[in-house]
């Protein structure tokens, strides 16, 4: 982390950037949060690079690079989608940017910890990315000790990791580790609700939802969401009173963004990472991502900056509506 | 606040059997906006445009809601009546209360309802719509016909005969299409190069026509009256102005051994061709993908031979950009692939054939000089039969043939079987049918003169299997419905009247044109019955086959409906352009170009803007909608997230407000 650290203030310094995006310590050993830093002692102080910190940093280089001077932003592999995706669509200025790849060696899910009994933790160790992010020691604020193992908190996503190879960097730092689980099918829990029947998928989806409290903390995080006024809040088009219209809401909301994101979505896994309900948000964009695979041939958004979308282009090739038909018919 | 009158249409019994119309009329009363609502017997009829202008004036309304026919109909005329009455033609909705309510319900407990919410819906729109202008835009002078069959032949023809300009675009090497391939033409069994060489002829020299052979239309973008087509010219490999079409390349040709597809590969071609004596142009193409220079870059014998120096391998293709006030597709036919009918021994016995392979047998310009023989020893068959109805109606579910009626075969047949009995003294010919269908001037007293004269024996029925016998002779098994008992014939060889279907190439072409097409890829009419050779596109017009199955003289009929059409459209100075085309809101658009991403026309750029947002300045990456290539699709609208792109007339908070009325 230290690397990091000074190579960030070797860049200020030099004026190669003018703020650096990274995380910043939290309040508690288990919750850094995305933070812009503009000095050396800001960065000495806070900065920290660990197995928590899995916020996909891509999304606030839209604020950023529309500042006057670069950004220096730390991207995972995975965040590298996003910000391809986030070039693509114009968001983001590539030339305001000073991209880092990190390694990754898979990051922590805190609700695992909490769910064996060790939410309130006072120490942990074998987080951070020097280690071999094999063997995790948690110390709690009850004075409970337990030994881990890494792969047993570690956020579910990271199993189904895309790659670790970073599709878009200035500079790259710091190893990563394969963390795919044997045999992995990102798709395989969606393939399960598909085989429900529909009164069955209907319930599912119903129950998950309905835990919605429309707090959009997933908007938020989302980088595919970058509307500067979403539609849920658009009061020029009678739109925000429509997803109020009955206990229905959630479910429409969560829908009509998974529609929103469809073929734009990276699968970052951002959503589902921060639902403070637990909802599984991102089976809805692996739906669509499988669909789109099936129907216009395999394609990752965000691997480059330049491939139109299948779902966000016209092409003669497109799948006629009546593909979508005769697949749902199976 | 809107003024809204709203008009109830009876349309005689047709919507007032099924629709309590005075109901509608007094539920419209209670609707926000609504000052004036009525119904009366024909809305459209000159005193029910008199009672919309009536009510305009006395009650100064501002919108109109007309519950009538569906808007293809008759929207026109209610903009008309109100434009004329000072109200601006936009603000007229169509509630459809016919083809979408009385004529799919039974009974008015269903109707009314349903009549009532359609109505509500389209009360709810006119209330958020806006006066529009429509906009104006010259006409190019100048028609592109797609497709160089008789159907092509003849509209060209019509529209540069009235002093129109005019392209063909023919995608093989010479016009003529499948016509050029037929031997006899019934009912009159004139030879049908014969009539059909001369319109070839006077299509090369017409001075108002363009000829692109060995060419496709790649991209097709503008609108009705202003077309841009771009022209995909392939290399032909030999320069058409130097070529005299002597033909000694194709006698020294090496490369022999493809199959011909003029002759339906019944024999083989050279890989430099011309496919027929009367081809135009009387240019040969090269096939490069059959050709030892092009594969190895050796041989070049052609260009050797070649006593004008014509050959030249360096030629590239060309593309061709022209602008175009009206397109005539006439993309014709083929038949359908009859390997997937093997149980009727196609592809197993080179003596069972189609069809079409059999009017080159019979032709004079065709593989064996016009002498009826079998493809497999060269024998003279003395017995022959012909399979009606190969892949035409067949049972929805049976996927390897066509539900509809191929319309042509009965007659064909019935020439093909007198022209063998010509060909062949004494020779016996079957036809296995399922209806002889006739219906045409001359068609039923030829059909009869075939079984009465020429003795040809009509069995009513199918035939289940075709098996080839060691002699060489083919086994037909069938059935005799008539007289209730199976059949089986030895026979020297079967002909199958496969089914046709629309070029597979209008598919493409559909969809660059954005036309609308049916289950079985021919294109939709803009209206069956009364825009018969329009297509939904407007400033494109459709002749030939590739509408629906029909015959020379029909086809011939119908380039000339599509050329006046055509004409009637180039003839005008000025076309009013449609102002439903979408529109950015410049403060919710991000800039993120799925827009123009998905626009079809490319009707949408960016640009750079500085725009002020709530105290915020700042230059922002805005789309912008050209409004003369937009055509008011509405794919923009549906893929941009933000919903800041709107078409007009059809806003997202019109969209809204309908789907509300409809779900309250």
């Amino acid at each position: 982390m230290q690397e990091l650290i000074d190579r960030a203030k070797e860049l200020l310094k030099d004026g190669t950037v003018v703020r650096v995006l990274g995380w910043k310590k939290g309040d508690l050993p288990y919750n850094p949060e995305p933070h812009i830093f503009t000095s050396a002692e800001e960065l000495d102080k806070d900065f920290i690079y660990n197995g928590f910190c899995g916020a996909n940093l891509s999304k606030y280089m839209i604020a950023a690079t529309r500042l006057e001077g670069k950004t220096l932003v730390f991207l995972k592999p995975c965040d590298t989608f996003s910000f391809n995706q986030l070039i693509k669509e114009h968001q983001v200025k590539r030339e305001n940017a000073y991209i880092i790849g990190v390694g990754c060696k898979g990051k922590l899910d805190h609700r695992k910890f909490e769910r064996l009994g060790l939410g309130d933790i006072a120490e942990i160790s074998g987080i951070e990315l020097t280690d071999e992010c094999d063997r995790i020691h948690v110390k709690t604020v009850y004075g409970e000790e337990k030994d881990l193992d890494y792969r047993d908190v570690m956020l579910e996503r990271c199993f189904f990791c895309k790659t670790k190879e970073h599709q878009i960097f200035d500079e790259k730092m710091l190893d990563s580790k394969d963390t795919v689980a044997e045999g992995a099918d990102r798709f395989e829990e969606v393939k399960k609700i598909e085989a429900m029947a529909p009164a069955e998928r209907y319930a599912f989806f119903r129950s998950e939802l309905s835990k919605c409290i429309r707090c959009n903390a997933c908007r938020n995080v989302c980088p595919a969401c970058n509307c500067r006024h979403c539609v849920f809040d658009n009061t020029k088009y009678d739109t925000p009173q429509k997803a109020n219209a009955s206990s229905f809401e959630e479910n429409m909301f969560h829908v009509i963004r998974a529609f929103h994101v469809a073929g734009r979505c990276t699968d970052c896994g951002e959503c589902s990472r921060v639902c403070p309900q637990n909802i599984p948000l991102h089976l809805f964009n692996r739906k669509f991502i499988l669909d789109a695979d099936d129907l216009y041939g395999e394609f990752q958004a965000g691997s480059d900056t330049t491939t139109p979308g299948p779902l966000t282009a016209f092409t003669f090739g497109d799948a006629e509506p009546a593909a979508g038909l005769e697949r749902s018919r199976g | 606040m809107q003024r809204i009158g709203v008009f109830v249409c009876h349309c005689g019994t047709n919507i007032a059997a099924t629709v309590d119309v005075s109901k509608v009329a007094e539920a419209a009363k209670h609707e926000p906006g609504v000052v004036y609502a009525v119904d009366y017997t024909f809305m459209c009829s000159e005193a029910g445009q008199n009672l919309i202008a009536q009510a305009i004036k006395d009650y100064g309304l501002t919108a109109i809601v007309v519950c009538s026919c569906s808007p293809r109909m008759h929207e026109a005329t209610f903009r008309k009546v109100a434009e004329e009455n000072g109200v601006n033609p936009y603000m007229v909705e169509i509630a459809n209360i016919r083809e979408q309510c009385s004529w799919v319900h039974k009974n008015m407990d269903e109707g009314t309802p349903k009549a009532i919410t359609l109505m509500k819906t389209a009360v709810a729109k006119v209330n958020l719509d806006a006066p529009l202008q429509e906009g104006e835009a010259p006409v190019t002078k100048r028609a592109l016909v797609i497709g160089g069959g008789i159907a092509g032949i003849q509209t060209a023809l019509d529209i540069a005969d009235c002093g129109y300009k005019v392209d063909i675009v023919e995608k093989e090497q010479t016009i003529g299409g499948r016509m050029a391939q037929l031997d006899k033409t019934f009912p009159t069994l004139d030879c049908s190069s014969c009539i059909l060489t001369p319109r070839m002829t006077e299509v090369a020299q017409h001075p108002n026509i363009r000829l692109f052979t060995y060419s496709e239309v790649q991209e097709v973008s503008g609108f009705v009256g202003n077309f841009d087509v771009k022209i995909l010219k392939k290399s032909r490999s030999v320069r058409e102005k130097d070529c005299t079409g002597c033909g000694v390349c194709m006698t020294k040709c090496p490369s022999k051994k493809i199959p011909n597809e003029f002759n339906r590969g019944l024999n083989f071609r050279t890989a430099i061709n011309i496919p027929f004596a009367q081809a135009i142009p009387n240019v040969p193409v090269i096939d490069k993908e059959h050709c030892i220079h092009f594969k190895t870059g050796k041989c070049g014998i052609c260009a050797k031979v070649c006593p004008s120096h014509a050959v030249d391998y360096e030629i590239q293709d060309e593309v061709i950009e022209e602008k175009y006030g009206a397109i005539v597709v006439a993309t014709g036919f083929d038949q359908i692939d009859l390997h997937k009918f093997g149980e009727l021994g196609y592809g197993v016995s080179k003596d069972v054939i189609s069809s079409l392979e059999y009017e080159r047998i019979m032709s004079a310009t065709g593989p064996t000089g016009g002498h009826i023989v079998r493809p497999s020893d060269g024998k003279e068959p003395k017995d022959i039969v012909f399979i009606q109805c190969v892949g035409s109606r067949c049972e929805p579910d049976d996927r390897r043939g066509k539900t509809y009626c191929s319309k042509i075969c009965c007659m064909y047949t019935a020439k093909q079987s007198i022209m063998t009995c010509d060909h062949i003294p004494g020779a016996k010919c079957h036809v296995f049918y399922i209806d002889v269908r006739t219906p045409g001037k001359m068609f039923d007293e030829f059909y009869r003169r075939a079984v009465e004269q020429y003795g040809v024996d009509y069995i009513k029925g199918n035939v289940g299997k075709v098996t080839p016998l060691p002699n060489g002779k083919l086994r037909v098994h069938g059935v005799d419905l008539l007289d209730q008992k199976e059949v089986e014939l030895d026979t020297d060889m079967v002909v199958l009247a496969g089914a046709i279907e629309p070029n597979p190439s209008i598919r493409p072409l559909a969809t660059k044109l954005t036309l609308s097409i049916d289950n079985n890829n021919f294109l939709n009419e803009a209206h069956a019955k009364l825009h018969p050779v329009e297509a939904a596109t407007a400033g494109v017009f459709m002749a030939g086959t590739v509408q629906g199955p029909k015959d020379i003289p029909e086809t011939v009929a119908q380039a000339g409906a599509a050329a006046v059409k055509a004409v009637a459209l180039l003839a005008k100075d000025k076309l009013k352009t449609n102002p439903c085309v979408a529109q950015p809101d410049e403060l919710y658009c991000n800039g993120c170009s799925v827009c123009a991403n998905v626009c079809p026309y490319g009707a949408i750029t960016y640009i750079e803007k500085e725009v002020r947002d709530h105290g915020v300045r700042e230059t922002r990456r805005l789309a912008q909608v050209n409004p003369s290539l937009c055509k008011g699709c509405g794919a923009c609208t549906v893929a941009c997230p933000s919903g800041a792109m709107n078409l007009k007339g059809f806003t997202n908070r019109q969209i809204m407000a309908e789907v509300d009325s409809v779900c309250q």
